[in-house]
């Protein structure tokens, strides 16, 4: 994991608007190494979509973007729009959220993928869509040569999720950006769609960026996650760190408002109180304060910064990935980390002594 | 979250997603039928050639659309031909004046002795390639304003739309009559004519463009070409304007019947089409005096007149929906 295709130092994003200043991303970091899969969670407004728009350089005119993405050994910031162009597509492909909006209604789907491999590669359009046939086999669309020549609306979301996926692979991009790639499907159609992904991934050895809400899709797909609130990185690590031994309540707040299978089901849902803070003025203190039931005087007065999370010695069996670093914004990561998941939370608040049946 | 206490590497956590869903559906990667249909070679390279054929294979099953085309290839190709093997010339003059239709003077003749027939017919040609010119001028200069002024917004925007402002304030008349007279002496002045009244045309193309592109640019597929790498132009172009198609065609045929208007108006008061030359709009305006007496004078070119405005309006209507995939009643 020496090297990396994708490395973020420091990405600072801000919107000038019309109520002031919002920081959306603040100061975040991460290499992608090969063929690696880093998911990217946290709730809407926590900088997870803005950070993809800053790698693929769309963020709108308003924004002043401070750090450094470099690609390979390229710096990406500051790039022209001509030299971007370049880039998008075949080092960076994205997939986006919403597959009846991102695919053009007017065009075949084979047209489509056959355009993303002719607006980079200098081939004829018969090889144009003899690939974008192959690359809808590909993704598990049935008989491609004929569905290439329907029209978007008559296919379904998961697949028409398949045919943007398919438009993604058609340069074999060093890196694919999802943003949020199942939350417009159908339950049933996300397993396919993530196992469409993952095909694509094994075809194009490219990394993933996974920005999603949904913990169940990154416990399935990624290598590390990074939990993202309010802008900030607070927690990096390995799945199995961030799912065993989470090292900030924001975490252990997400985990516990998740259902489990295998609980008996008798276990309330905790909710995690409040309210994301604004993003228009920078916050003094930890932004996650407000909701923590932690909350200690420190909290309100330095922000923490991210600190090494020290594995546990014990060895109880499960053995949680000792070889990524697992970091956490907070000043008692470690005392959080040996908390078990979700527990400063308290059940939900108004209706606990009713209960239900 | 599920039991996971069993999660090791990402492989196996994969074939659990992948266990799931085979029960569901075929399993990406390996679709069964993909195998068996390699054979259809045909329809690739057909799709290959392009959406256009797809679209006119609609555009033959609209009924409408396919008599307005009939229609209008068959005055043209009719006035064609009239031109070169009728008797009598647009420019004849017999010393039969004022004679209702009649089997040497189909659609009479007029008080000078001119056969009605072969000046309407002549008027129908250069009706429809005034028109013509109109339509292509008027569409491509409105359409590339408003999808520029569109697409970039801001200062472009308001540049290019204070200008089409200025446009549309001043009396498109006013603007015919100072422009008209300039080429009005000249010999074939049909020509410039076409370019003055496509000149002021384009402006309700642009704006109709522009509103198109403001909403268009907003959609997540126009990001998604950008995240593919496609440039301003390409974008524009290939994945913007065909989604504007609609209007913009729409617009193209409201055009031609307007210019046909606008032609007839200049004519009516001198500046337009130049006698010997005629255009449907001047013989109209000049058999609307004897339209109760000479009734032939007026009642043929007005017929061919509403019959020519009409099939363009009905071609145009049919490539409308012929462009639009959703509006797909005909599975080709």
């Amino acid at each position: 994991m020496s090297e990396t295709t994708l490395a973020v130092q420091d990405l600072n994003v801000e919107f000038a608007t019309g109520e002031g200043t919002v920081y959306a991303v603040r100061g975040i970091s991460f290499a992608l190494a090969p063929e690696e899969v880093l998911g990217i969670v946290g709730e809407s407004g926590s900088g997870k979509s803005v950070t993809a728009l800053a790698i693929m350089g769309l963020l709108a005119k308003n924004a002043r973007l401070t750090g450094s993405i470099a690609f390979g050994d390229r710096e990406l910031t500051g790039l022209k729009e001509k030299e971007m162009s370049g880039i998008r597509g075949t080092g960076i492909a994205m997939v986006f959220q919403d597959p009846m909006t991102s695919l053009n209604p007017v065009y075949t789907v084979g047209w489509q993928i056959a355009e993303a491999v002719r607006a980079h590669q200098d081939v004829s359009k018969d090889e144009a869509m003899a690939r974008a046939v192959s690359l809808l086999e590909l993704v598990g669309i049935p008989r491609a040569a004929e569905r290439a020549k329907n029209y978007p609306h008559e296919f379904s979301g998961g697949m028409r999720q398949r045919v943007v996926i398919a438009i993604a692979m058609a340069n074999d991009p060093a890196v694919i950006l999802a943003d949020e790639p199942t939350t417009a499907l159908d339950v049933t159609v996300q397993a396919q769609v993530l196992s469409t992904l993952q095909t694509a991934l094994e075809e194009t050895r490219a990394s993933l960026l996974l920005i999603t809400h949904d913990l169940g899709v990154i416990a399935g797909l990624a290598d590390r996650v990074l939990v993202m609130y309010a802008g900030r990185p607070v927690e990096i690590g390995t799945v199995e760190d961030i799912f065993y031994r989470p090292a900030m309540p924001y975490t252990h707040g997400l985990l516990g408002s998740l259902p489990r299978l295998d609980s008996d089901g008798s276990e309330r849902l905790r909710q995690i109180p409040g309210a994301p803070p604004s993003l228009t003025d920078e916050p003094k203190g930890c932004p996650f304060a407000p909701r923590c039931p932690l909350r200690e005087p420190l909290c309100d007065e330095e922000e923490p910064a991210l600190r090494t999370v020290v594995a546990p010695e014990d060895s109880s069996g499960t053995g949680p990935a000792t070889g990524g670093t697992h970091v956490a914004a907070c000043h008692f990561a470690d005392a959080v980390a040996d908390l078990p998941v979700a527990s400063m939370f308290s059940d939900s608040s108004e209706d606990q002594e009713g209960g239900i049946t | 979250m599920t039991d996971i206490s069993g999660l090791s590497p990402r492989q196996q956590r994969l074939r659990r997603v992948g266990t799931t869903e085979a029960g569901m559906h075929t399993l990406p990667g390996v679709p069964p039928e993909a195998s068996t249909d390699q054979g259809d070679e045909h329809g690739l390279s057909g799709e290959a050639r392009g959406q256009l054929a797809t679209a006119a294979r609609r555009f033959i099953h609209e009924p409408l659309a396919v008599l307005g085309l009939s229609i209008f290839v068959g005055l043209a190709v009719a006035a064609l031909l009239t031109g070169w093997f009728w008797t009598y010339s647009y420019t004849s003059i017999t010393n039969t004046l004022n004679a209702p239709p009649s089997w040497s003077h189909p659609f009479g003749t007029n008080s000078i002795g001119g056969d009605v027939f072969a000046q309407v017919m002549h008027g129908t040609l250069q009706d429809i390639e005034i028109a013509l010119i109109v339509a292509v001028l008027a569409t491509v200069v409105g359409a590339s304003i408003g999808a520029l002024a569109g697409f970039y917004g801001g200062a472009t925007d308001t540049l290019l739309m204070r200008f089409v402002d200025l446009i549309l304030v001043i009396p498109v008349l006013a603007i015919l009559i100072v422009l008209a007279h300039i080429v009005a002496k000249q010999a074939s002045n049909w020509f410039w004519l076409a370019v003055i009244i496509g000149a002021v045309s384009w402006t309700y193309v642009a704006r109709l463009v522009r509103a198109d592109f403001l909403s268009l640019r907003e959609r997540e597929f126009v990001e998604a070409s950008r995240a593919l790498g496609a440039t301003n132009r390409r974008i524009i172009l290939r994945h913007m304007l065909p989604n504007a198609a609609g209007p913009i065609i729409v617009n193209a045929t409201i055009t031609v019947a307007l210019s046909i208007v606008l032609e007839s108006t200049l004519s009516y008061i001198g500046l337009g089409i130049q006698p010997p030359n005629v255009s449907l709009g001047l013989l109209v305006d000049q058999g609307q005096d004897s339209a109760t007496t000479e009734w032939w004078l007026f009642v043929f070119p007005v017929l061919f007149l509403v019959i020519l405005i009409l099939s363009i309006f009905f071609i145009g209507d049919g490539l409308r929906e012929a462009l639009d995939p959703k509006k797909n009643r005909v599975r080709a």
